[in-house]
């Protein structure tokens, strides 16, 4: 039984309300203000049990049963990081350890006369009116536990802003580093991106955990993406078998505006990944890749949102997963199309492969359309994997683990074939072949 | 070479090959025809080893080795080989990566060094010549969306490429036009030897004016009925397959 006395919800307020007490003049600011009201809403909310319809597979019991340090020091350096790290290329690279920016691991390289890249820690201190005005814009009216205890916490992460007619040639590369080594740690970065009008940008966010102790990373992101712009916006997850992770990207897109995701979870115990799409535009685009590969007994979960408001858009979505030993998944992909959207083409496909009788994956596709003249299909597939091609192969020469990973590996190469970023793409490629050779 | 010796197997508890006798010398072309439900391709998947089918009597030995006791892939390495009669579309795999993997995992079988990509290359650049194969097939998917002609043609050229002692063809004619039988046959017929054997199994004749049998067999409710020269394949086309019912409904 649990000796805590004292619950996690209860045990952040108070950490709340204590550091509100000497933050002296600061309290009044606009930001700070935002994060009161992200404490209020999440005070109201609370942690969602399985009652709630949005977490009725997924239940945070767990993670919430433990204390963690939100401002645990680390001592890591570059020799530590060494093997955690997506291999380097000719890129912007931000280290955040255990949620704080590291200065001395990170490197920019991109003209900072002309685009903003920094921590958000940084860019509120060189403007506090500009930081806060895009703080929390895109999440205010989410109605999630997470998010609101993110706004309430919020203390660092990465802020990007891209002004008009940019073409970033370096793409962002945040690497998210929780130090675990030594007792439970959590960390709330909040990553602000906003990309100007015509200008195009690729951004990846790398999650990693170094220790055996547990982590709890509540992420969230705004990506704000104005009229024509293009955005690369990939999400790696490959932590520890005691990280749990939550995490929200939210994004609001304009008038021809495109916008690639690509979500791949490798690694961690608990993990939750919403990602939502406001199409605040005509002609625009919006993808949505997702690869989630867990074994043992890992949980994964995605829940996106493709939010058709104007007419003449398309959404695109491919789920993929494969399912070994125990693990559980877990995919709800919500497509509105408003009764403005006329028009509007949306798909969504899911397909899962699950290797194991005592694995499981649940699928939930959900279309509330309110436009006449649109175009919407889904789909879901579960199965094993397909033993007419693994004969062929086998009658080839192929060894049977040989020609299973082959076959998965392609399964996986739909969606890892869309990561743009080269450095990223075949660091993916690495660890799916790593863990398909690991059985 | 090979040596069936009154082999039985069914799928789902039900009967399919009933006493298969057959031998196979080195060099030798045999051909099996036999109306539809005969058991051809089942007798040509049991031989490659897939394992839906039931062995429930008699033996199979391939080179002094018992066939039945090797996997699908451990056959592939002893060096029988099976021409699909479907061959399976594999979204996510190029033709040549998945070739390069069936030809170093052969290797690694018989003990020999994986072959560098220089040396794969060229082997398979030659060995696509022999079979009129476009190199742009190569680097598709396999077979994803390749029509009937060019599946059938990446069938030989796999063959081509993997230089079995014993071929198996299973309806290789059906759903091509004459011009890539043609080109399908002139493949097969490059890679023959005095070492390496084929069984052709087909429904028609017209595949054997291609591909010259030594031996035509007749299988028939899951037996060999008959056996002869290739004019058997003549007679067969001539007549049909009804006498050679009659002829076994009266001896009961």
């Amino acid at each position: 039984m649990s000796t805590e006395t004292i619950d996690l919800k209860t045990r952040l307020i108070t950490d709340f309300h204590a550091r509100e007490a000497v933050m002296n003049g600061e309290a009044s600011s606009e930001f700070h203000q935002k994060k009161r009201a992200g404490l209020a809403r999440f005070e109201q909310l609370g942690f969602p049990t399985i009652k709630h319809e949005e977490w009725k597979y997924s239940n945070v019991r767990d993670l919430i049963s433990v204390s963690y340090d939100f401002n645990a020091e680390s001592s890591i350096g570059l020799a530590e990081l060494e093997d955690l790290k997506v291999p380097a290329q000719q890129a912007n690279i931000l280290y955040f350890v255990n949620g704080r920016y590291n200065a001395e691991l990170s490197t920019i390289i991109s003209p900072v006369e002309k685009i903003t890249i920094s921590s958000l820690a940084d860019a509120y201190k060189n403007d506090p009116a500009r930081v806060a005005s895009y703080f929390n814009e895109l999440t205010k009216d989410a109605d999630d536990a997470f998010t609101a205890l993110n706004t309430a916490f919020t203390q660092d992460g990465v802020f990007v802003h891209i002004p008009d007619n940019q073409s970033v040639e370096h793409p962002i590369i945040l690497r998210f580093v929780s130090d675990a080594r030594e007792k439970n740690v959590g960390s709330q970065p909040r990553n602000i991106i906003s990309v100007g009008k015509n200008s195009h940008v690729k951004i990846a966010e790398a999650f990693r955990t170094l220790g055996e102790q547990r982590s709890f990373t509540n992420a969230v992101t705004e990506i704000n993406v104005a009229q024509e712009a293009n955005v690369q916006y990939y999400k790696v997850q490959n932590e520890s078998e005691n990280a749990y992770h939550i995490g929200t990207t939210q994004v609001r897109m304009a008038d021809r505006s495109h916008f690639y995701a690509g979500t791949v979870t490798l690694n961690g115990k608990f993990t939750r990944n919403n990602l939502n799409i406001v199409l605040d535009g005509e002609h625009c685009d919006a993808h949505m890749y997702g690869l989630y590969f867990p074994d043992g007994s890992q949980h994964v979960d995605n829940h996106t949102v493709a939010d058709h408001q104007k007419p003449n858009s398309e959404s695109n979505e491919l789920y993929k997963g494969i399912l070994r030993d125990k693990s559980k998944g877990v995919f709800n992909g919500k497509i509105f199309v408003r009764p403005d959207a006329q028009k509007t083409n949306a798909f969504q496909s899911c397909k899962n492969i699950v290797l194991s009788p005592d694995a499981s994956m649940n699928t939930k596709p959900q279309l509330e359309i309110f436009a006449d003249d649109v175009k919407c299909s889904h789909g879901t597939t579960t199965g094993q994997i397909d033993e007419e091609a693994l004969f062929y192969m086998r009658s080839r020469g192929i060894s049977q683990p040989e020609a299973m990973s082959l076959l998965m590996f392609a399964f996986c190469a739909d969606v890892v074939s869309q990561i743009k970023i080269d450095s990223v793409r075949e660091y993916l490629e690495n660890v799916i072949t790593q863990k398909l050779a690991s059985k | 070479m090979l040596s069936i010796n009154d082999l039985r197997a069914s799928i789902e508890g039900k009967e399919i090959l009933k006493g298969i006798n057959l031998e196979v010398k080195p060099g030798e072309v045999h051909a099996i025809m036999g109306p539809n439900g005969s058991g051809k391709s089942t007798l040509a998947s049991v031989l490659a080893g897939r394992e839906e089918y039931e062995v429930t009597g008699g033996s199979v030995v391939f080179e002094g080795k018992d066939l039945l006791e090797l996997a699908p892939e451990e056959r592939a390495a002893e060096g029988i080989f099976l021409a699909f009669q479907y061959p399976v579309e594999i979204p996510g795999v190029t033709t040549i990566n998945f070739l390069k993997t069936a030809v170093n995992e052969i290797r690694k079988y018989k003990g020999e060094s994986p072959l560098d990509a220089a040396q794969f290359l060229k082997m398979v650049r030659e060995k696509a010549k022999l079979v009129s194969m476009n190199d742009s097939l190569l680097k598709r998917a396999l077979n994803e969306g390749f029509s009937g002609g060019e599946k059938k043609r990446n069938e030989i050229f796999q063959m081509a490429v993997l230089e079995p002692k014993l071929a198996i063809l299973d309806e290789t004619d059906s759903g091509l036009d004459i011009d890539a039988l043609r080109i399908v046959a002139e493949g097969v017929n490059s890679l023959r030897s005095p070492e390496r054997a084929t069984i052709v199994v087909t429904h028609y004749q017209r595949l054997l004016d291609y591909i010259v049998p030594d031996f035509v067999h007749v299988l028939y409710k899951g037996r060999i009925v008959k056996s002869g020269p290739k004019e058997l394949a003549l007679e067969l086309e001539e007549k049909g397959y009804d006498w050679i019912k009659a002829e076994v409904e009266a001896v009961g």
